[in-house]
């Protein structure tokens, strides 16, 4: 929301009212994004089903302590995220903008790792379809593995870009000054977005590599 | 646009306070948003006649008319795909919703603008890809994509599933504008309990809308993703399974039939108070039915499964699930008739859409019960009859209500009057045709026709005749609507700011309205239909 988006648009009524709005409309696209992944967790319970020693076995072939690590940065990263919000409900745009910073910082943190354990699958050929090419598991439910693998913490990666760009465009505001006690929804809307990108981890990281 | 109307001479319309073509294209205004999206659905609408007219054609003879059997397969999945992804699902909330949502709540706009505007480019670039999709080889699926066959297809399958996907995005776009607006957007005096029914079914749809579109939305990525990359979900041959697909498939599409006929039945119930003259009879069971019908469509999808392998009693249960959904209907149809029943009926060409989407409803609902019915079902399905009952259901109230509400609302869009009589001869050929075309399809699927065959035994063609005769007066009759609407938008009769003397609240703003709806923000101090009252033509 650019220049065009006087912070105040009188048609509301009242700020509040457009306060509660925007988190409105922020809450019931979360809602749409849960079950954007629905499928996909209800895929993975299916197949687990179907193959359960398969996936067992599959799920040793990543990286746990790494996830684990990833966890940690991601829920720190909320908690910025966290203050960020509170810094600014209190006027302290420029805390607000360092706040975002580490939490973007740890954000990038978690995709470069995920990077380099993509990259790990890479060499070892545990991709997904017709790609597979892990020779100890069998071709029957350790593909689908990591069909689902990929397509779940792709889609978290995908998520959590487009939850960087949110915070870089809060971090820009926060430069140019827009933000101040008064006028603050989209901190508190992109915070939203970044704590579900969180919550999604918070599922993904047991269910793939947990369980057992 | 109306030299005539002395009164509204100096008012500028929401039609010419800017004339540029960039004004409409980067337009926040729900009511041209509203209109763009009409032209749209219109332009599917038509697309997907041409691919009806072509496989009724077909199947005049037993054996080949006009074109092979590929051909057919490609015909019926681009027909079924265009009606229901392209004109169904967003005909009546993104043109009608968008354009008298707002004014019923008494709202300046929606609550996301811009969003709002994104929706319409987004449904552009999906129908888009859709249609490229078409002109490209076409599919073969039928619009339902049921794997393994999908995932293995040579057709373009492919973009046209990316385009619906695309297509999802602006459908949950819409319902989040429309519930937020719902929420922070009222004028004063509208509390909840006088939400007009229209807007509550809005709401309702939305709500579906938000919930099963992503549901779909994944499936379809996961159909392209087996298509692009093997992935294997869904083929047995890797260890996937198609039955899974079935089940994501139809969470949201049973709820999809729903997205389609809420919206109908709230522009019928405005209809029929608007033209029986007294408010809805039994106002919280409409909306409360609403719910209803909205919370037991996430429960019933198994109904589409019965021969799927399912277990019988999953089958049971999910048929007994699926008629709970015919007594909130039959709650709605009762509420209707009890409106009508004293009221002082006024039978114009909106409410003779009101009768044909009664008559269709209650017998297409009825015959969904009958399918609904296990043992019954393992004989008709993938007839003909499922062909006549959704098309009985889902496309008769859908057509039927958009058809009036196009009718009801024309004056408040354009400020124009359309000819009420050669209307009223277009609605008796539409309503006519529709049962002719499809009546005979339950008969032939009685007797055994499978749906997606493109010959079968010469015994049945008179009913296949006939069929196609009927879709030819559909044809004939939407022809006649095109012609004299279009006629009417420069050469009818300007019409007052509220022709049929409607109590509903969007009547309270300019037809048509100006730029901001109201000059003053309307105040709402009596329920919605009110004829006890007697209204001064004041205009907000
Ligand atoms: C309210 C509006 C309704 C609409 C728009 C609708 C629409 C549809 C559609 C589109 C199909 C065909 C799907 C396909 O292509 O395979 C269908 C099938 C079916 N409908 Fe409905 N339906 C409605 C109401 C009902 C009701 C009330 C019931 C049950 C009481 C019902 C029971 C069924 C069953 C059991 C099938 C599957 C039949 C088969 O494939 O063998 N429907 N419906
Ligand atoms: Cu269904």
């Amino acid at each position: 929301m650019s220049s065009e988006t006087t912070p105040w648009r009188e048609y509301f009524g009242s700020r509040e009212n457009q306060s509660h709005a925007a988190q409105l409309g922020m809450w019931i696209f979360l809602g749409s994004e849960v079950l954007l992944f629905t499928n996909l967790f209800v895929g993975y319970a299916v197949y687990r089903y179907y193959y359960p020693e398969v996936f067992i076995e599959a799920s040793h072939h990543l990286a746990t302590g790494w996830a684990t690590v990833q966890t940690l940065l991601l829920v720190t990263s909320s908690l910025c995220v966290a203050l960020a919000v509170h810094f600014i409900r209190s006027g302290r745009a420029f805390w607000m903008g360092v706040a975002l910073l580490v939490a973007m910082g740890l954000g990038l943190g978690f995709l470069v790792i995920k990077g380099w354990e993509y990259w790990k699958h890479w060499t070892e050929g545990a991709l997904p379809g017709e790609y597979y090419r892990l020779a100890e598991l069998p071709d029957r439910g350790g593909s689908l593995f990591f069909t689902l693998y990929f397509l779940l913490t792709g889609l978290h990666a995908l998520h959590m870009l487009a939850g960087l760009s949110v915070l870089g465009w809060l971090v820009w505001g926060a430069l140019v000054g827009r933000y101040t006690a008064e006028y603050h929804v989209p901190v508190e809307v992109g915070g939203l977005y970044w704590h579900l990108v969180d919550v999604f981890w918070l599922f993904i990281y047991p269910l793939l590599y947990l369980v057992e | 646009m109306n030299p005539s109307t002395a009164g509204s001479l100096a008012e500028p319309t929401y039609l010419n306070h800017e004339t540029t073509v960039r004004s409409w294209l980067l337009t926040r205004d729900h009511k041209r948003i509203g209109v763009m999206f009409l032209v749209l659905v219109i332009s599917a609408l038509l697309l997907g006649g041409v691919f009806a007219m072509l496989l009724r054609i077909e199947l005049l003879t037993p054996g080949p008319t006009i074109m092979g059997p590929m051909t057919y397969n490609r015909v019926f999945t681009l027909h079924g795909v265009t009606m229901v992804w392209l004109f169904m699902i967003p005909a009546i909330p993104s043109a009608f919703g968008n354009f008298v949502l707002p004014l019923m709540l008494g709202a300046k706009e929606v609550a996301f603008p811009r969003l709002n505007l994104a929706s319409v480019y987004i449904y552009a670039a999906g129908a888009a890809l859709t249609v490229f999709g078409m002109v490209w080889s076409g599919a073969d699926t039928g619009w339902t994509f049921y794997t393994p066959y999908s995932t293995t297809s040579p057709t373009a399958v492919t973009p046209i599933l990316l385009g619906v996907f695309i297509i999802g995005f602006s459908t949950i776009i819409t319902g989040l504008n429309f519930i937020t607006t719902t929420h922070t957007l009222r004028a004063p005096g509208m509390h909840w309990s006088r939400i007009p029914l229209f807007v509550w079914a809005i709401y309702g749809t939305s709500v579906i809308q938000v919930v099963a579109t992503p549901v779909l939305a994944m499936v379809l990525v996961l159909v392209a993703l087996e298509r692009v990359a093997g992935v294997g979900i869904f083929d047995p041959t890797r260890g996937g399974d198609p039955v899974l697909f079935q089940h994501m498939f139809w969470f949201y599409s049973h709820p999809a039939v729903y997205i389609m006929v809420l919206p109908a039945m709230g522009v019928i119930t405005e209809v029929v108070c608007a033209f029986s003259r007294k408010n809805i009879f039994g106002y919280r069971m409409i909306a409360a039915s609403t719910f209803g019908i909205a919370f037991v469509g996430f429960f019933s999808w198994g109904h589409h499964m019965f021969v799927s392998g399912q277990s019988t009693f999953g089958s049971g249960i999910f048929g007994v699930l699926s008629m709970l959904v015919a007594i909130f209907t039959a709650i709605k149809i009762f509420n209707w008739v009890a409106t009508m029943y004293g009221g002082a009926i006024d039978l114009k060409v909106p409410l003779l859409y009101v009768l044909g989407f009664i008559f269709l409803l209650t017998f297409g609902g009825m015959t969904g019960v009958a399918v609904a019915t296990t043992s019954l079902d393992v004989h008709w399905h993938d007839t003909y009859f499922i062909v006549a009952h959704f098309h009985y259901i889902m496309v008769g109230s859908v057509l039927m209500a958009f058809l009036a509400a196009l009718h009801y609302w024309w004056p408040k869009m354009f400020g124009r009057l359309f000819p009420e009589r050669w209307a009223s001869v277009a609605a008796c050929t539409i309503i006519f045709g529709f049962i002719v075309t499809f009546l005979p399809q339950f008969l032939l699927g009685n007797m055994g026709m499978p749906r997606r065959y493109y010959q079968y035994p010469s015994e049945m063609q008179w009913l296949n005749v006939l069929s196609t005769a009927g879709a030819s007066l559909l044809a004939f009759g939407f022809g006649l609507i095109g012609l004299y609407l279009v006629w009417s938008l420069r050469y009818g009769k300007v019409s007052p700011a509220n022709p049929w003397g409607s109590r509903g609240y969007e009547w309270f703003s300019a037809s048509p309205p100006g730029p901001h709806n109201f000059r003053e923000p309307p105040r709402f101090e009596r329920e919605v239909h009110d004829y006890t009252v007697s209204e001064a033509p004041h205009v907000f």
